[in-house]
């Protein structure tokens, strides 16, 4: 039970933080300056993308439709969103002990372990709503903007076209899988959150990691390929594979399997550190 | 004999190489307002943070409630209530908002009522939704009494607790604890650097040097080992510091003013020393004889 009422007490600290609307608000403008782009000039961009095809395939009916908008803006998007959860789940522990209110919450009869576990519960929530708004504007405003048809997707592989009806479904798996690498990077912060009294400190450890994996799994050099299939950035991007066909099934499985292996260590060193921490903030 | 509510034996920490805690014990008994004294960086406030498991000491033991610290912690803070050096709480919430955070977490039933009452009895009523960074040094630590006590804790552990506030508010503070004592029979354990308030409120203390307990005891019976400070103001200040270093040759006389002097003594000779004045002819306008914990205090962190 107090458990619970821990998780609630994190959550109300982030909703009640000026700082957690960025996200909302950054998703917001940035999505509304992309559907703003495409619908006075998205035609243009589509036409230069199938200009090489047109030889060989012709186009028909809505090639601009919201399925395509919001696979342009998660495209785009999706690198930008670490950051934005990095920013207010990098500070949940350390924030704590540059405010001095570490004291406070860890006299208080409830254990460590538990206490660190509400702060990743509440963690989780919030990814889930940066998430979940991040599909309300780009799926539901695409289709409202864009109206509906099929998707057309430029892939390594060469052009994908999947039948609108095929598209849902693809959108949820792609989100989910998102939902599960953003909270890695959730962990990821609030585990580099425990090892420090400084608020920004783990925020900005957390994007460099994270930038620094991404040239590590962008590089086309060999000493890097026995790490690669491992990094957390290389899983990041595994929502594109709901949007291949045949499904790469076991791609997928690999990369949740993955990244939950990621959050059980991240969260397992958390543990481990903050119940050894002394308290002297 | 009373309950102990505490027992500390024999703690030390090390940071590094740097040793904050060497070898602290003390006990505090069932409905002792325990003072807890020493001079900055003397350890004081790592054996409190000992006490409520925000750090693990190295060695030594930690009993409160008859239980172990490190293996009851849940069941000792939800008796326990305790502001730790300064009282921080989110600046982005009001001071409602707060105390209804922490109240979450403390395992006893505390509703919106309750609440306003405790606000309004730490004198912080009409700002309940008032944004706590908004609020003076004093009334956060108004603020801080007020989540302390929210939960009806056994034992509360007040650190520096008087400090910022002005003097109505010191009183105030000092007033409640000792209702804390007298009508709900707390136990309190106060550090403080007001060795006044000390003093006052407290029955039993410890002083705490250069990591180490130094001394241990009944504030009264400590204090009634010492000598007296008398300060006798006098219509002739040489002509008595003449008689008086004649009389007690190893008693050392301080000047205060024109016409004022101190001297320490024993309770038993200031009878005779008043006497002896009279019958040379010099005039006492006032005699006032106390025993300062101040005095006791240097004299124990000195030794």
């Amino acid at each position: 039970m107090i458990f619970i009422k821990s998780i609630y007490n994190e959550v109300i600290k982030i909703a009640l933080k000026p700082r957690s609307y960025l996200g909302i608000a950054a998703i917001t403008v940035l999505v509304g300056v992309i559907l703003f782009a495409l619908k006075s000039d998205g035609m243009s961009i589509i036409s230069f993308v199938t200009s090489s095809f047109e030889q060989t395939l012709s186009f028909e009916g809505n090639v601009l439709n919201g399925n395509l908008v919001a696979f342009i803006i998660l495209q785009m998007l999706i690198v930008q969103i670490p950051l934005l959860i990095a920013l207010v789940t990098g500070d949940l522990v350390s924030g704590e002990a540059a405010m001095g209110t570490i004291r406070l919450l860890l006299t208080q009869p409830i254990s460590r372990t538990q206490l660190l576990l509400s702060k990743f519960m509440a963690g989780g929530i919030y990814t889930l709503i940066v998430i979940v708004w991040l599909g309300f504007m780009s799926v539901i405003m695409g289709k409202m903007l864009f109206g509906t048809g099929d998707l057309m997707v430029l892939n390594s592989d060469g052009l994908v076209i999947l039948q609108e009806a095929d598209v849902n479904w693809r959108y949820l798996g792609g989100f989910l899988v998102a939902f599960l690498a953003l909270f890695t990077v959730s962990s990821l912060s609030i585990c580099l959150s425990c090892f420090t009294d400084n608020s920004i400190g783990p925020i900005v450890t957390t994007m460099s990691i994270i930038l620094l994996f991404t040239i590590i799994g962008t590089l086309d050099v060999h000493v890097f390929d026995s790490v690669r299939p491992f990094l957390l950035t290389t899983h990041m991007a595994s929502w594109r594979s709901f949007f291949e066909d045949p499904l790469p099934i076991q791609d997928i499985k690999n990369s949740i399997l993955i990244l939950f292996i990621h959050n059980i260590l991240l969260i397992s060193i958390s543990i481990y550190v903050f119940n050894k921490k002394d308290i002297t903030a | 004999m009373s309950e102990k509510i505490i027992e500390i034996k024999s703690i030390a920490k090390k940071f590094g190489l740097f040793e904050a805690v060497k070898d602290v014990s003390f006990h505090v008994n069932q409905g002792d307002v325990f003072g807890f004294l020493g001079p900055n960086g003397a350890g004081k406030s790592t054996t409190i943070r000992c006490m409520l498991s925000l750090i693990k000491p190295d060695s030594g033991s930690i009993e409160i409630f008859g239980k172990s610290i490190f293996t009851h912690r849940n069941e000792i803070l939800s008796r326990t209530g305790s502001i730790i050096e300064k009282p921080d709480f989110y600046k982005y919430l009001s001071a409602y908002k707060n105390l209804e955070i922490f109240s979450r977490l403390s395992r006893v039933s505390v509703g919106k009522k309750e609440i306003y009452n405790m606000l309004d009895f730490v004198g912080l009523g009409g700002r309940e939704q008032d944004k706590f960074s908004s609020f003076s040094h004093g009334m956060k630590q108004r603020l801080g009494i007020a989540q302390t006590l929210l939960h009806n804790p056994d034992l509360i552990v007040l650190d520096e607790p008087t400090t910022g506030l002005d003097p109505q508010g010191i009183i105030d503070i000092r007033n409640l604890i000792l209702r804390l004592k007298n009508e709900q029979h707390k136990t309190v354990i106060l550090s403080s650097h007001n060795l006044a308030e000390i003093e006052i409120i407290c029955n039993r203390m410890v002083i705490i040097n250069k990591g180490v307990s130094v001394v241990e005891g009944d504030v009264k019976a400590l204090m009634n080992n010492e000598d007296l400070v008398v300060r006798l103001e006098l219509s002739d200040k040489d002509k008595s510091k003449a008689l008086i270093s004649s009389k007690y040759p190893n008693i050392q006389i301080t000047d205060i003013n024109d016409t004022s002097i101190e001297l320490p003594m024993e309770k038993s000779k200031i009878s005779e020393l008043n006497k002896d004045l009279v019958q040379a002819g010099i005039g006492i306008f006032s005699i006032e004889a106390k025993r300062k914990l101040e005095d006791y205090f240097i004299k124990m962190v000195n030794a």
